[in-house]
C-alpha cells in the first residue's frame, strides 16, 4: 500500500499498517517457496508453452466422424440420465432429511444423526464417492446415479435444514393451533414458507450434478466422461475437442433452463 | 347463469402464460425422470450384489494401513495443500485484473465488459478435471498442471464475485479521492479497496475451501497431489490404504473448514 505524498508539515493522512504489509510479505514468500517445492520453473512452463501450441494444433479441426458423434450423442444421453434421476432421488430424500434435521421442529436425539449424515454425504468429492459405487455397484450408470444422489443429499438436505430453521414459527403455531395433525403442519404451515427457496436449491443441484456427471465417467460411472477420458488417454484430441465443445454446450443449455425456471418461480 | 344479473369472477393466482410455462416444467419433469429410468442401462444383478460387495469394500478396507502415512500419504498430502494454495493464489492474481474488468462502474466499456465476463463464464463452465486433463497433456503429469488446473477452474468464481463486489461499492469516497486529485492507483487502494476487502478475504476463502476439496481429486487424472497415490493404490487393490487416504482427504477437508471458519470470523 502507498502512502498519499503530503507536505512536510501535514502528517500523512493514511498512516502505514504493518502488520497487513508483513502479511501480504509472508504471502509472498509464501508463494515462492511453494512454487519451488511443487517444482514449477520458468523453463517447463515455457516448455508447456511449445507443448500447448502442438496441444491446440492437434485438437484442431474438432473430429465429426459420424460413428464418433453417435458414441458422443450416446454418452451425453446417459450424462444427462444420470443427471436427472440422481436429482429427482436425491431431492425426494432430501425432503424427509431436511426436515428431520431441522433443530427449530425436531427434537436433539433426531437432529444429530441426520446432521451428522449430511455432513457425511458433504465430506467428499463426488468423484471419490463416485469410485467408491463403482467398486460397490460396479461400472456403469448406477454409479454415478448412486454417487451424485449422495452428493445431492449432502447439499439441498443442508440448505433446506436452515431454510426451515429461519422460518416465522407463527403459522407452525396457528396451524397447530387448530389441532392439524403433524403431516398437516407441515404441509400448510412449513412447506408455504420454504418452497421457492426449496425450487431454487433443487434448480441449483440439478445444474451442479449435470456438470458432475459429464466427470464421474472418468472413474467408470457412466456418462460422456467415460468417452472423454477414453479419448484423452488415445491422444485422440481432435475427439476430445468435440466433446467438450458438447459438454460445454450442454451445460449453457442448462444454466439457461436454469435461469427460465428462476424467473418462473420468482 | 345469468349474465345480465351478477358478473362471474374467478380469482386466479397466475396469468395463463405462467400457468402454461408450468404446467410444460412439471410436464418436461415428469417426462424427464420417466424417459430417464426407462433408457437408463442398470444391471439389476449388479445393484442386487451392492450389499455384499459394500460389505465386502469395508472388509477390505479394515485394518486401516496406518503405518503407510509417514512412507506414502504425508508428501502427497502437503504436495495437495500446496497445489490448492498456490493455485487459488495465482487465481486471485489473474482474476484481479478481470474483475476489474468486468465492473460496470470502473470500467465504463460495455464490450470491455462483455470480453472479461466471457472469459469468466469460459473459466466456471469447463470442470476442475478437464482443465487438469488438458493441463497434464500440456506440462506432462505433475503438480504443475494441478496448479494450473486450480487456478484456471478458480479464476471465473473469484472474478465474478470480485466483480460484483465492485459493482456494489459506493461512490462517496471515490469521488472525495478523485475531487482530492488523487491518481488512479490512490484512488483504487484508498477509495475500492477498503470498501471490498471484506468480500474479498471472504471470496478467497471460500475459494481455498472449495480448491482444497477439488485439489485431491485431481491426481485420478495424473495432475499430482494426493489423488494420484490413491489412484495407485486402488490400481493395486490396496484398499487398506486408499481407506487410510480417504480419512486424511476426510481430516483435512474437516480441518480446512474450521480454519476458514476461524478467520472468517477473525477478519470479517
Amino acid at each position: 500500500m502507498s502512502t498519499i505524498q503530503t507536505a512536510q508539515a501535514r502528517p500523512p493522512a493514511f498512516l502505514p499498517n504493518w502488520p497487513t504489509r508483513l502479511a501480504w510479505l509472508a504471502l509472498a514468500a509464501y508463494t515462492v517457496y511453494a512454487t519451488s517445492i511443487l517444482n514449477i520453473t520458468w523453463d517447463r512452463f515455457v516448455l508447456g508453452l511449445g507443448n500447448g501450441v502442438t496441444f491446440i494444433g492437434r485438437m484442431l479441426p474438432p473430429d465429426t466422424a459420424a460413428d464418433k458423434m453417435a458414441l458422443m450423442a450416446r454418452g451425453l444421453y446417459e450424462t444427462v440420465e444420470i443427471a436427472v434421476i440422481a436429482s429427482a432421488l436425491g431431492i425426494l430424500l432430501s425432503l424427509p432429511i431436511g426436515l428431520f434435521a431441522a433443530r427449530n421442529l425436531m427434537p436433539a436425539w433426531i437432529t444429530w444423526p441426520m446432521r451428522l449424515l449430511i455432513a457425511l454425504c458433504r465430506s467428499f468429492h463426488q468423484v471419490i464417492i463416485a469410485i467408491l459405487f463403482v467398486k460397490a455397484v460396479g461400472f456403469g450408470a448406477l454409479a454415478g446415479i448412486l454417487a451424485l444422489t449422495v452428493a445431492s443429499i449432502g447439499f439441498i438436505a443442508k440448505l433446506f435444514a436452515e431454510a426451515i430453521e429461519e422460518i416465522s414459527l407463527k403459522q407452525v403455531e396457528a396451524i397447530r393451533a387448530t389441532g392439524a395433525p403433524f403431516m398437516n403442519v407441515i404441509t400448510y404451515g412449513v412447506m408455504p414458507q420454504v418452497l421457492t427457496r426449496f425450487v431454487g436449491f433443487a434448480t441449483y443441484q440439478f445444474d451442479s450434478n449435470l456438470r458432475n456427471s459429464t466427470m464421474v465417467g472418468i472413474v467408470g460411472a457412466g456418462g460422456i466422461g467415460g468417452t472423454m477420458f477414453a479419448a484423452f488417454q488415445k491422444f485422440d484430441y481432435d475427439y476430445l475437442l468435440t466433446i467438450l465443445i458438447a459438454i460445454i454446450a450442454l451445460i449453457m443449455l442448462s444454466e439457461a433452463l436454469q435461469n427460465w425456471i428462476k424467473k418462473l418461480y420468482q | 347463469m345469468d349474465a345480465a344479473s351478477s358478473v362471474h369472477r374467478e380469482w386466479l393466482r397466475y396469468t395463463p402464460r405462467q400457468r402454461r410455462a408450468r404446467f410444460a416444467l412439471y410436464f418436461g419433469l415428469v417426462f424427464a425422470i420417466v424417459a430417464s429410468l426407462r433408457t437408463v442401462q442398470i444391471i439389476p444383478e449388479f445393484l442386487y450384489d451392492a450389499p455384499e460387495q459394500m460389505a465386502d469394500l469395508f472388509k477390505r478396507m479394515w485394518p486401516i494401513a496406518w503405518a503407510y502415512y509417514p512412507g506414502g500419504v504425508h508428501d502427497a498430502l502437503i504436495e495437495t495443500l500446496h497445489i490448492a494454495t498456490l493455485g487459488t493464489i495465482l487465481a486471485i492474481i489473474m482474476a484481479l485484473p478481470l474483475g476489474l474488468l468486468a465492473a460496470n462502474n470502473i470500467t465504463p466499456n460495455a464490450w470491455l465488459n462483455t470480453f472479461a465476463r466471457l472469459m469468466l463464464v469460459s473459466s466456471r463452465s469447463v470442470n476442475s478435471l478437464v482443465w487438469a486433463l488438458l493441463f497434464v497433456a500440456i506440462f506432462g503429469p505433475g503438480a504443475l498442471a494441478g496448479t494450473m488446473a486450480i487456478a484456471f477452474r478458480s479464476i471465473g468464481f473469484v472474478g465474478k464475485l470480485f466483480g460484483e463486489a465492485l459493482e456494489e461499492t459506493r461512490p462517496g469516497p471515490i469521488e472525495a479521492l478523485k475531487a482530492a486529485g488523487a491518481p488512479w492507483p490512490s484512488i483504487f487502494i484508498m477509495g475500492y479497496w477498503p470498501q471490498v476487502e471484506p468480500a474479498f478475504w471472504a471470496i478467497a476463502l471460500f475459494r481455498w475451501d472449495i480448491s482444497v476439496r477439488e485439489s485431491a481429486v485431481l491426481g485420478l487424472v495424473g495432475a499430482g497431489g494426493i489423488g494420484m497415490a490413491i489412484n495407485a493404490a486402488m490400481d493395486l487393490f490396496q484398499w487398506e490404504r486408499v481407506a487410510l487416504m480417504l480419512l486424511t482427504i476426510f481430516a483435512v477437508v474437516i480441518v480446512a473448514e474450521v480454519v476458514v471458519t476461524y478467520i472468517r470470523k477473525k477478519i470479517i
